[in-house]
């Protein structure tokens, strides 16, 4: 008998625990609806958390007193997840409006977008890099053509078109090209040894690799270990040359050919590209045989400590740079000269891979809350302050003259236009699939290991291209 | 008594079975019906056959990662069971610090798989610097380098059943054979090998899926390099999956011939070893 009631209570109190598992779960699907059904108490509710402005409070008060819709924005940028998430804040405290900010960790944006868009609450605001990305999502893009974001763009170039529609809305635009030590630089041209006199003699391939090259000669006069850092093959590393690098020859392919993307690619530029790797892996602090473990971190730490004097990176460097030392003005950033004609009028590599997109599946009120709140943070005070300051983004709206960035290296980078150099567009995002990417990089890193030849990076470039295209497209 | 746990059954058993059903068989009948689809995320699929399964045969790094997967296995069961018995005999001999040892051993085998492919990974490129090279320089480094850290990792887990298994012959069995004048391999051969028997079963069938489905330390240690050549199936999986718009449900039909693989294969080695089990 004793045996039975402990059974009994024991049976109890598993299906308790179950009964209120499941309850929990159903209580935070259902929050949606039940803040639906609330709106209409909800106008005195929002009133409490404006006057009240308990910040603990709010958010939770908030999650039920919308005024109907929120935002779910999956934020692909690690480097700023705390301050969207402190923006998101100050946005609920100030309209009640619930915003949620996820951000997915590096590398891995897509996986996680995958997998949230397929549940019931999916990012109503989230971001696709460019044509290719836009290709997998288009489906689930609303048209932002009659939003006020959209009306804000200072040119339509930066609005991701689909046709007529407006799919998406790019809200940062970087640079990227050959950041330099200028301290190391100066010091160099000082030496007899110099090959050039000051920086702007620095202005095609040629001159480039005979700085390159004297530097390596005498590094240890200068105090360094090498003329670059170390081109890491690690995947911290890796899309610096698979991608970013990669541009150029597709870059000046496109430009000869005017077009602007394409199903096959001829690679003419293809020897260039070869030439800008070998400098990378020769006049570099390491052997090109270790390059595969080297990673961002390292690359990073070789040109903070001055160990190299140029780094191919871009604007978004910045942050760890200075939080490793590096002093504003030591900075400097020179275009990727590849040894094309006319390059002396080459500018920096500038355009956009995050575009915002909104969830045209979520509900209406969910729709309307994100336009709202894109909207807000491209115009309000807060929004601009934190995306140029906190964030240290360069924004493509309008309300943002008001707003000159802080970072030098964007500075070097708007120089470099008034100047009236012609900026390099980002082509890498017509770039047909990841795989492509990663064919072109495992036969980069075999070519500077010595265990494959550079006719591999020629076939997974041309070929691969070609393929790989076939493959998404059919 | 009996009756009792009949009667009981569905209050016990359930909670587990609907865990079981939520966690693992909706998943599974969702993943095969996802491998005939072309989709981008998992509720908006959309039919189209088997054109999937087409697709897996022209794709060369899936037949490479099988046989790169197929001879990794069959060397790291090997290895870890030869290891892993070697070490059970020896710390049932009763020597000083049997427990010590015991825990040592056992203790890598509670890190997580991606932090040990790393640990590994800067071991050994730190050995490799030395001829200024690194994993990546050829897909044997990359093999022999999963080869040891599977070692290191799984001898100790496996280690323990063994030793459960031993320490399980009857005294009175090993008596008897050294009155009969059986010398040490004559025992090992005839008594030890197989009493254990039960033990060499459970230890391969968990080595053989184990090596089989590696992942986290493939993926931290070399990532595939050089160009997918020490890339194994479940790495092949995931990129197949996440490498190009559209091709989801490849990855998806790969996923279910993997498991058809290693479910036919699992079963035949259970089969081959449970034949060879004796009662004392």
């Amino acid at each position: 008998m004793k045996k039975k009631l402990l059974s009994t209570v024991l049976s109890a109190v598993i299906l308790t625990t179950m009964l209120t598992g499941c309850s929990k779960e159903d209580s935070t699907q259902t929050q949606a609806p039940a803040a639906d059904t609330k709106t209409d108490d909800s106008a005195n509710k929002v009133d409490d958390a404006k006057t009240d402005d308990t910040t603990d409070n709010t958010q939770t008060d908030a999650s039920t007193a919308s005024g109907g819709g929120k935002v779910y924005y999956l934020n692909f940028k690690p480097e700023q997840a705390g301050d969207w998430e402190e923006l998101a804040a100050t946005y609920t405290a100030e309209t009640g409006v619930e915003v949620v900010v996820q951000t997915a960790a590096s590398g891995t944006y897509e996986s996680t977008l995958k997998s949230e868009m397929a549940k019931s609450e999916a990012p109503t605001m989230f971001q696709v890099n460019g044509p290719v990305g836009l290709a997998t999502w288009k489906d689930y893009c609303y048209d932002l053509s009659g939003s006020e974001v959209y009306g804000q763009l200072t040119s339509d170039e930066f609005a991701l078109k689909d046709g007529d529609e407006v799919k998406g809305i790019a809200y940062v635009v970087e640079t990227y090209g050959l950041i330099y030590n200028a301290d190391i630089l100066n010091d160099y041209f000082t030496k007899d040894y110099a090959v050039v006199k000051s920086v702007e003699e620095i202005n095609s391939f040629d001159n480039l690799k005979a700085v390159a090259d004297s530097i390596q000669e005498n590094a240890d006069d200068l105090g360094v270990k090498g003329a670059f850092t170390s081109a890491g093959m690690d995947s911290s590393s890796d899309w610096r040359f698979k991608t970013h690098l990669a541009n150029l020859p597709i870059y000046y392919e496109y430009q000869a050919d005017g077009i602007s993307s394409t199903e096959a690619i001829k690679g003419t530029y293809l020897e260039n590209y070869k030439n800008v790797w070998d400098l990378y892996i020769t006049d570099s602090v390491c052997a090109p045989s270790m390059l595969s473990s080297k990673t961002g971190e390292d690359a990073t730490a070789d040109f903070a400590l001055g160990e190299a004097v140029f780094y191919q990176n871009g604007t978004w460097a910045y942050t760890d740079l200075s939080a490793n030392g590096m002093e504003d003005e030591s900075l400097g950033m020179l275009p990727i000269y590849i040894g094309v004609d006319g390059e002396e009028n080459q500018g920096l590599c500038t355009g956009s891979e995050n575009y915002w997109c909104v969830n045209k599946n979520a509900s209406e009120e969910d729709i309307q809350a994100t336009l709202d709140f894109m909207n807000w943070c491209v115009t309000s005070h807060e929004g601009c302050d934190s995306l140029s300051y906190v964030m240290g983004f360069v924004c493509p709206f309008k309300e943002f003259e008001n707003y000159p960035a802080a970072n030098p290296l964007v500075g070097i980078a708007n120089d470099y236009v008034s100047s009236g150099k012609i900026p390099v567009a980002w082509t890498f995002t017509t770039m047909p699939s990841e795989n492509w990417k990663n064919g072109v990089g495992s036969a980069l890193l075999e070519y500077a290991q010595g265990t494959g030849e550079w006719s591999a990076v020629e076939t997974a470039f041309v070929d691969g291209w070609a393929s790989e295209y076939a493959a998404v497209n059919n | 008594m009996d009756k009792a746990i009949k009667r009981y059954f569905p209050v016990f058993a359930l909670p587990t079975l609907v865990a079981f059903t939520i966690g693992f068989i909706m998943p599974f009948i969702l993943g095969v019906y996802l491998s005939f689809c072309e989709f981008t995320t998992v509720t908006d699929a959309k039919f189209v056959g088997i054109k999937n399964y087409i697709r897996i045969w022209g794709d060369s790094t899936f037949i490479h990662s099988l046989w790169y997967t197929a001879l990794f296995t069959i060397v790291s069961v090997l290895a870890i069971n030869i290891l892993a018995f070697a070490v059970a005999m020896l710390l049932t001999k009763g020597i000083k610090g049997t427990n010590i040892f015991r825990t040592i051993f056992f203790m890598p085998n509670l890190i997580g798989g991606i932090i040990l492919g790393y640990i590994w990974q800067l071991i050994l490129n730190g050995i490799l610097a030395g001829m200024e090279r690194t994993l990546t320089y050829s897909s044997s480094y990359g093999f022999w380098g999963l080869v040891i850290l599977m070692c290191w990792q799984q001898v100790g887990y496996m280690m323990i059943i063994y030793i459960a298994g031993i320490q399980n012959i009857p005294g009175d069995l090993i008596e008897a054979a050294k009155i009969d004048g059986a010398n040490n391999t004559q025992l090992l051969r005839h008594v030890t090998l197989p009493m254990v028997m039960p033990s060499i079963t459970i230890c391969s069938f968990l080595t053989l899926t184990n090596s089989f489905k590696l992942f986290d330390q493939n993926l931290a240690l070399t990532a595939g390099e050089p160009s997918n050549k020490s890339e194994m199936l479940a790495l092949n999986i995931f990129n197949t999956f996440y490498g190009r718009n559209g091709w989801e449900g490849v990855g998806q039909a790969k996923a279910v011939v993997f498991f058809i693989l290693v479910a036919l294969i699992a079963i035949v080695q259970l089969r081959a070893t449970r034949d060879k089990e004796v009662q004392a």
